[in-house]
């Protein structure tokens, strides 16, 4: 599909971002939060990945580490060729036109005292040296990009609806002509009728402008629908790492196939004859993940060595990436075939 | 109807967007508390400094016959105990008062919304900041004064005159020992801002620190500090009376409001309306200032605008 002599246009190599937890009366360090341990993925121009998981399992954190609005703890983040994982200061102020984001709440997102033309221009105010005139027709024409009334330019955030406000944001990312944006759930917030829009919104600027997305979602169908791959991520690690239809038709973690046994199906007759793979028990606390695989706690087909050795995220087949013992090498091939297959049985009966 | 509906769309599409300053106006303007006061501020401006150049009676004249007088035409607001005109001494009062009140108060704000600012929304300054804070609210207020009026008192009226130099000091000493309220409010707004999704976005954007908070910590803190602005003034006027009470403030024949007060209370009983003009200037003044804050504040909020 892709291109694959290409460098890629986004590489994450080892991305770790902890968190220090500090207590006592000295304000000492006594932990971290493994929010994001040590994931590595590749994005290809003009590709869209969607980065799925529950709530909490460090999607965000992933997505705003890339960006560089944390200082990462470990790892390499390329984006376009370019290190940003140590630029600070005005180098990676220089870097930040290729690389925006989507937010998931438009009314936070928006500073509640700047008008719709002050928030679109700001990022043009920081990178782009316009006259006054240029810097207008430049924030009408990211507008009508984004389907906003002309005629809005004047009023503030507060004064639209969740969607329009979502098409601020997406118009303030614009308009910088970046490659690479971030999607950070930029339909969690909207209403169903609304979240169908601006995802095509967003499909149909990729198209125009040739924009490669992150997108972060815990919606499976809408990840679907709009990714080329899909990465899952569970506890700060990514388990999974595939094209969307292999994943979806065939999913190979334990915990990507519990994930999209939860997804309900249109049609009654297959609804009923869904099989949920319930997982018992908690997500454990990122700030003391279990020894070995992390899921080992909660997967239902768990095995000694998962309690000891942590999974390596390995090439199972090609373009397919998992972290699981039951596809590693010492393991019976055989076993890891009837995984996969007792797999999509239980998970594809819509099919 | 519809015909038109698409023209007027284009009309108003190709107008600019217009400053920010002239919905602020158009919304202030709808406050009818807020002009009023605005009016009255204007006034009391107007009368204490092109007053004196209309009402011609020197404050400081001592005319001993015409002492303890009521209001008549030569005397608006009578006379004091000394037979000086209570209008002119008035008058040249509420120039030092409004003056004193006004300087203090923006000193007090520049400071404490600068250490707010700073020690909330860089975490390394905030310990550091906070902590002098608190020393500040600690300090005992009038061992304080008196140590700093002893020791600069006569090195600044050497260099600014006798007034000039007192007023400095006065200045000074009340901006100094007012601004840890406005510090520890803004510190607290700043810090839950700082946590809002906007400023994440403008830092993806790349706006450096020092923009940052002009565009977006600033305009979002402004409630809090314009209420202890307006309450700022007021506790600033008050401070100077009570420092010219005590003598370390103005001399005692130079007129302020504060100054006014004092000696007429002495005189209650006798002539009770000798209050009754400085502490009424006070009050309508502070007042004023307040309704100004109020009308200032909900105009600065796009989101009170238009209701």
């Amino acid at each position: 599909m892709f291109d694959a002599s290409a460098a890629p246009l986004v590489e994450v190599h080892g991305l770790k971002m902890y968190f220090p937890i500090h207590a006592g009366l000295f304000r000492r360090k006594v932990g971290e939060v493994k929010a994001v341990d040590n994931i590595s993925f590749t994005i290809h121009e003009g590709e869209t990945l969607g980065l799925v998981g529950e709530s909490g399992c460090g999607k965000s954190t992933a997505g705003r580490a890339i960006l560089r609005l944390y200082d990462i703890t470990d790892g390499v983040v390329r984006i376009d060729g370019q290190d940003i994982s140590d630029a600070r200061g005005e180098a990676l102020r220089r870097m930040r036109p290729k690389m925006q984001m989507v937010f998931q709440d438009p009314q936070a997102s928006l500073n509640p005292r700047m008008t719709v033309a002050g928030i679109i221009g700001e990022p043009l105010d920081e990178h782009a040296r316009l006259s006054r005139r240029e810097r207008l027709e430049r924030i009408y024409e990211l507008m009508d990009a984004v389907g906003l009334n002309r005629n809005f330019a004047n009023r503030y955030p507060h004064e639209f609806s969740g969607g329009q406000r979502q098409r601020i944001g997406i118009a303030r990312a614009l308009a910088l002509n970046p490659k690479f944006i971030v999607c950070d759930e930029p339909i969690a917030a909207l209403d169903v009728s609304i979240q169908a829009q601006v995802v095509n919104l967003l499909e149909d600027l990729q198209e125009r402008f040739g924009l490669t997305y992150l997108f972060i979602s815990h919606d499976l169908s809408m990840v679907r629908h709009i990714a080329n791959r899909v990465a899952v991520m569970y506890l700060g690690k990514i388990v999974e790492l595939g094209p969307r239809d292999a994943l979806y038709s065939e999913p190979l973690h334990p915990y990507t196939q519990a994930l999209l046994s939860a997804v309900p199906e249109p049609d009654p007759d297959h609804e009923a004859r869904r099989q949920r793979i319930i997982l018992t028990g908690d997500v454990p606390s990122p700030s003391n993940p279990p020894k070995g695989c992390n899921f080992c706690t909660r997967c239902p087909r768990v095995m000694p060595v998962c309690r000891e050795e942590e999974p390596d995220f390995r090439e199972v087949a090609p373009g397919r990436f998992v972290a699981c013992h039951l596809f590693t090498e010492e393991t019976d091939k055989k076993t890891a075939g009837q995984a996969a297959t007792e797999a999509s049985e239980q998970v594809q009966q819509g099919e | 109807m519809t015909d038109t509906m698409p023209s007027n769309a284009e009309l108003e599409a190709i107008r600019p967007p217009r400053s920010q300053w002239w919905d602020v106006w158009d919304q202030f303007k709808t406050h009818k508390g807020a002009l009023l006061g605005a009016g009255f501020f204007v006034l009391v401006i107007l009368a204490v400094v092109a007053g004196p150049f209309l009402w011609h009676i020197d404050p400081t004249y001592i005319d001993i016959r015409a002492r303890n007088q009521g209001p008549s035409l030569a005397h608006p607001f009578g006379t004091d105990q000394l037979g000086r005109d209570t209008f002119a001494r008035m008058l040249a009062g509420g120039r030092v008062s409004v003056a004193v009140g006004v300087t203090a108060m923006l000193l007090s704000l520049v400071l404490g919304t600068a250490v707010g600012v700073l020690a909330g929304y860089f975490k390394r300054l905030d310990g550091p900041l906070m902590r002098l804070t608190d020393l500040f609210l600690a300090l005992p207020l009038l061992p304080l004064l008196l140590v700093i009026i002893m020791l600069f008192r006569d090195t600044l009226r050497a260099a600014f005159g006798p007034e000039g130099g007192i007023f400095i000091l006065i200045v000074f000493v009340i901006g100094i020992t007012s601004w840890m309220q406005t510090a520890r409010i803004v510190r607290g707004d700043v810090l839950a801002l700082k946590e809002r999704e906007f400023v994440l976005a403008a830092r993806s954007i790349g706006t450096p620190p020092r923009r940052m908070i002009r565009r977006h910590i600033l305009p979002n803190v402004l409630s809090p500090i314009m209420v202890s602005a307006t309450l700022g003034i007021a506790n600033a006027i008050i401070t100077e009376s009570a420092l010219s009470f005590l003598g370390l403030g103005f001399p005692s024949d130079f007129p302020t409001w504060g100054r006014l007060l004092f000696d007429a209370t002495d005189y209650l009983q006798q002539y009770p309306e000798r209050v009754l003009w400085p502490g009424l200037a006070i009050s309508l003044t502070v007042l004023s200032v307040n309704y100004i804050g109020d009308g200032l504040r909900d105009a600065l909020d796009p989101r009170i605008r238009g209701r």
